[in-house]
């Protein structure tokens, strides 16, 4: 029988994080992320984690203290959301430049101005860029799940990247859920003490973070491009053995009532729960529409992504988070360009919403639908990019 | 203090690094690596010791050495520290590790110094060295929160109506200090054995030390390379550049300079002020002048000695 408790978003990757045996956790406090590192300082303080706590003075040393600390061998976490992630940008790009196995959890959150503390993902998706594995959970039970494999993806020797694990802010990061936990000894045997490739041991002296010229610096890119690639075999793996151990089944996407479906919704996170729900009522009016729900976004799940869309005719891609003057978001931008790669041509409008935690509703995710069953039948999209909710 | 005979031979900062001839910076970084006690991971800021001693696949460095970036050496110093602790506590590593920080002017003073303060607020047990050659040198001579006032830099140029610099150097001692670390001191490389004990020092004491040292410039102060150790004998000697140290909030003055050299001295050998000496700047030459003496009687007084 599994032990169930009702945690947050917050609590269920803190918990995750504590039965991974963390070594230096470093964090920050910002809304809606506090409760992450709040609950972290408790089990530290209480003696109930066996890790240093580095309360640092900004979420720029936080992830600089990480880098230090994964250099040095050790399991290494943080958390951050919003203004905190943007002040790690440049930090970002270094972690996996240096090829630091950390494992950040993210409540996503709007980006300032105006100053906004609700969800959206303007956050990660502004350092999208940036060699993260980006794994977004729509729920507490996935981001307890999803923290745990993501020590393993992060520190198998074929990867040996960053990875972080997001959470709508304050729809996920605040909302408490039954989540199913794994013993502590489980975890254990899932994921034994990390075994570092290299460290910075001074009794092997070792230069790390030296001056790349041109002569050597777009080799050390092409490792990364290398390491994100092979990071879809690990997944693959880590996913299998975690399936073994918990008797949940994680891959690239979840496709939901892809089978027959005609018209379909893409997004990420917690809006997913909704579109299938919604999904679900459709089909039961003999409606033929399906969901998929990307749960890492980096590396894109291409393959996957073809294989789900199946047959379908039309998609709509739900996107929270503004590329200003692009010509699509950015999810929406990423489908669009793995059809054309696979050779697929089917019909595609985007849809921004949520921003700043303005709530989509189900009658908004019901009206998405029927537009997108309207374009299979038609094939006629009216607008390529939709604004949902918003007094224009 | 330390004798001649008692610097182990072996150079753990090696030659074939691309530092300008005469930089004491470099001369910093050999004599910081004879002051090592055992298992060392030097963390250096983005500058001019970075980026000349580490050109990929190169490396002058026989300890561990780290580089992430400019702002956060001190971040990562305590990243790296944590982790030892924590690991050795866990059973998964048997030996104590010195970790050593280096950063220059413009990695302290201005963009690190928020790193820096969380770092010794927090405790950790590092020593932090600041290599103050009082401008970003590397990028090509900008003036920083450590350039002195009169300075000529490239965005403090010697114009016809701001001769250099209008403002004058933050007292980076009195800001470490006042976060109650267990160490603090000035140092020049003129005075070797000062400085190699005091690192020494630093690194002994459990919990943050940092070193301030004089890092003469021959490209950005512009004076003749084979002066170098000579500038950082005349700024201790003019009283530019106080040695003193800090023990648990105790100012103790290294070196006393009864009769000091003249400031002129100092300042005319160096490029950067050659414009003070026009007539029209004859008050620059003044305040500066001021500065040093107000400096100096501070320092004094505070390590309790008469001027």
């Amino acid at each position: 029988m599994a032990k169930v408790m009702g945690l947050t978003g917050n609590e269920a990757i803190a918990y995750a994080v504590k039965q991974c045996n963390v070594d230096v956790v470093a964090a920050y406090p910002i809304t809606p992320q506090t409760i992450m590192v709040e609950v972290l300082s408790e089990y530290i303080y209480n003696g109930e984690m066996d890790a240093e706590f580095i309360c640092v003075e900004s979420e720029h040393s936080a992830l600089s203290a990480c880098i230090g600390a994964s250099l040095a061998g050790a399991r290494v976490f943080t958390a951050t959301a919003s203004q905190g992630l943007a002040l790690m940008h440049e930090m970002l790009y270094i972690a996996s430049g240096l090829r630091c196995p950390i494992v950040m959890g993210i409540a996503n959150r709007a980006l300032s101005a105006p100053l906004n503390i609700h969800g959206d993902h303007s956050d990660m998706m502004g350092s999208r860029d940036c060699c993260w594995i980006q794994i977004y959970a729509e729920n507490p039970q996935e981001a307890y799940d999803w923290t745990i494999q993501a020590f393993k993806i992060a520190e198998d020797h074929r990867v040996l990247l960053p990875v972080s694990v997001n959470i709508d802010g304050f729809i996920l990061s605040h909302s408490m859920e039954r989540v199913e936990v794994l013993e502590d000894e489980d975890v254990s045997r899932f994921l034994p003490p990390r075994k570092p490739l290299i460290t910075i041991d001074p009794t092997k002296p070792v230069t790390v973070g030296a001056l790349c010229l041109p002569d050597y610096y777009f080799e050390m890119k092409f490792q990364q491009i290398q390491a994100m690639k092979e990071s879809c075999n690990v997944i693959f793996e880590v996913n299998s053995e975690y399936e073994s151990i918990s008797g949940r089944k994680y891959g690239f996407l979840e496709s939901y009532a892809m089978d027959d479906a005609e018209a379909a919704i893409i997004c990420l996170g917690s809006t997913a729960g909704t579109a299938k729900a919604v999904g679900r009522e459709l089909r039961s009016k003999g409606k033929k529409v399906g969901v998929i729900k990307p749960w890492i976004y980096r590396p894109f799940p291409e393959e996957e992504l073809i294989r789900a869309l199946g047959d379908v005719k039309a998609v709509a891609v739900l996107d929270r988070a503004c590329s200003f003057g692009a010509p699509f978001n950015a999810l929406c931008s990423d489908v669009i360009a793995t059809l054309y790669r696979h050779g697929k041509d089917l019909r595609v409008f985007n849809c921004l919403y949520g921003l700043g935690g303005r709530d989509i509703t189900p009658a908004d995710l019901k009206a998405i639908f029927e537009e997108t069953l309207e374009v299979a039948k038609t094939g006629k999209i009216k607008e390529y990019v939709k604004y949902i909710g918003v007094r224009e | 203090m330390v004798r001649l005979q008692d610097l182990p031979v072996e150079e753990l900062f090696t030659s074939g690094h691309r530092l300008c001839a005469g930089c004491g910076a470099g001369t910093i970084m050999r004599m910081t690596m004879k002051a090592l006690r055992g298992p060392t991971v030097v963390v250096n800021a983005t500058g001019c010791v970075e980026v000349a001693s580490t050109i990929y696949p190169y490396t002058s460095w026989k300890v561990s050495w780290v580089h992430v970036a400019f702002e956060n050496a001190a971040a990562v110093a305590s990243g790296i520290e944590a982790a030892y602790k924590v690991l050795r506590h866990k059973g998964l590593w048997d030996k104590h590790v010195d970790v050593i920080a280096i950063a220059g002017d413009g990695g302290t003073f201005d963009i690190g110094i928020q790193a820096l303060s969380g770092a010794l607020e927090r405790g950790h047990d590092f020593l932090y060295i600041c290599y103050d050659n009082e401008a970003y040198m590397n990028t090509g001579i900008q003036r920083s929160g450590a350039t002195p006032h009169g300075a000529a830099t490239t965005t403090s140029p010697a114009g016809r109506k701001i001769p250099g610099k209008p403002e004058f150097k933050k007292d980076l001692i009195g800001i470490c200090a006042a976060h109650g670390i267990e160490y603090a001191a000035t140092a020049s490389p003129a005075y070797w054995n000062d400085y190699i004990t005091k690192v020494r020092k630093g690194l002994e004491v459990n919990g943050p030390a940092v070193i301030h040292v004089f890092a003469p410039c021959p490209t950005g102060m512009r004076f003749d390379p084979s002066k170098s150790i000579e500038i950082a004998r005349l700024a201790v000697q003019t009283r530019y550049w106080p040695v003193y140290e800090v023990e648990r909030g105790k100012y103790r003055l290294n070196i006393k300079v009864p009769q000091p050299k003249p400031l002129l001295d100092f300042l005319k050998m160096q490029g950067r002020f050659a414009h003070l000496f026009q007539p029209d700047f004859q008050r620059e030459l003044e305040a500066l002048q001021r500065w040093v003496d107000e400096n100096w009687k501070r320092i004094v007084e505070l390590c309790g000695e008469k001027i």
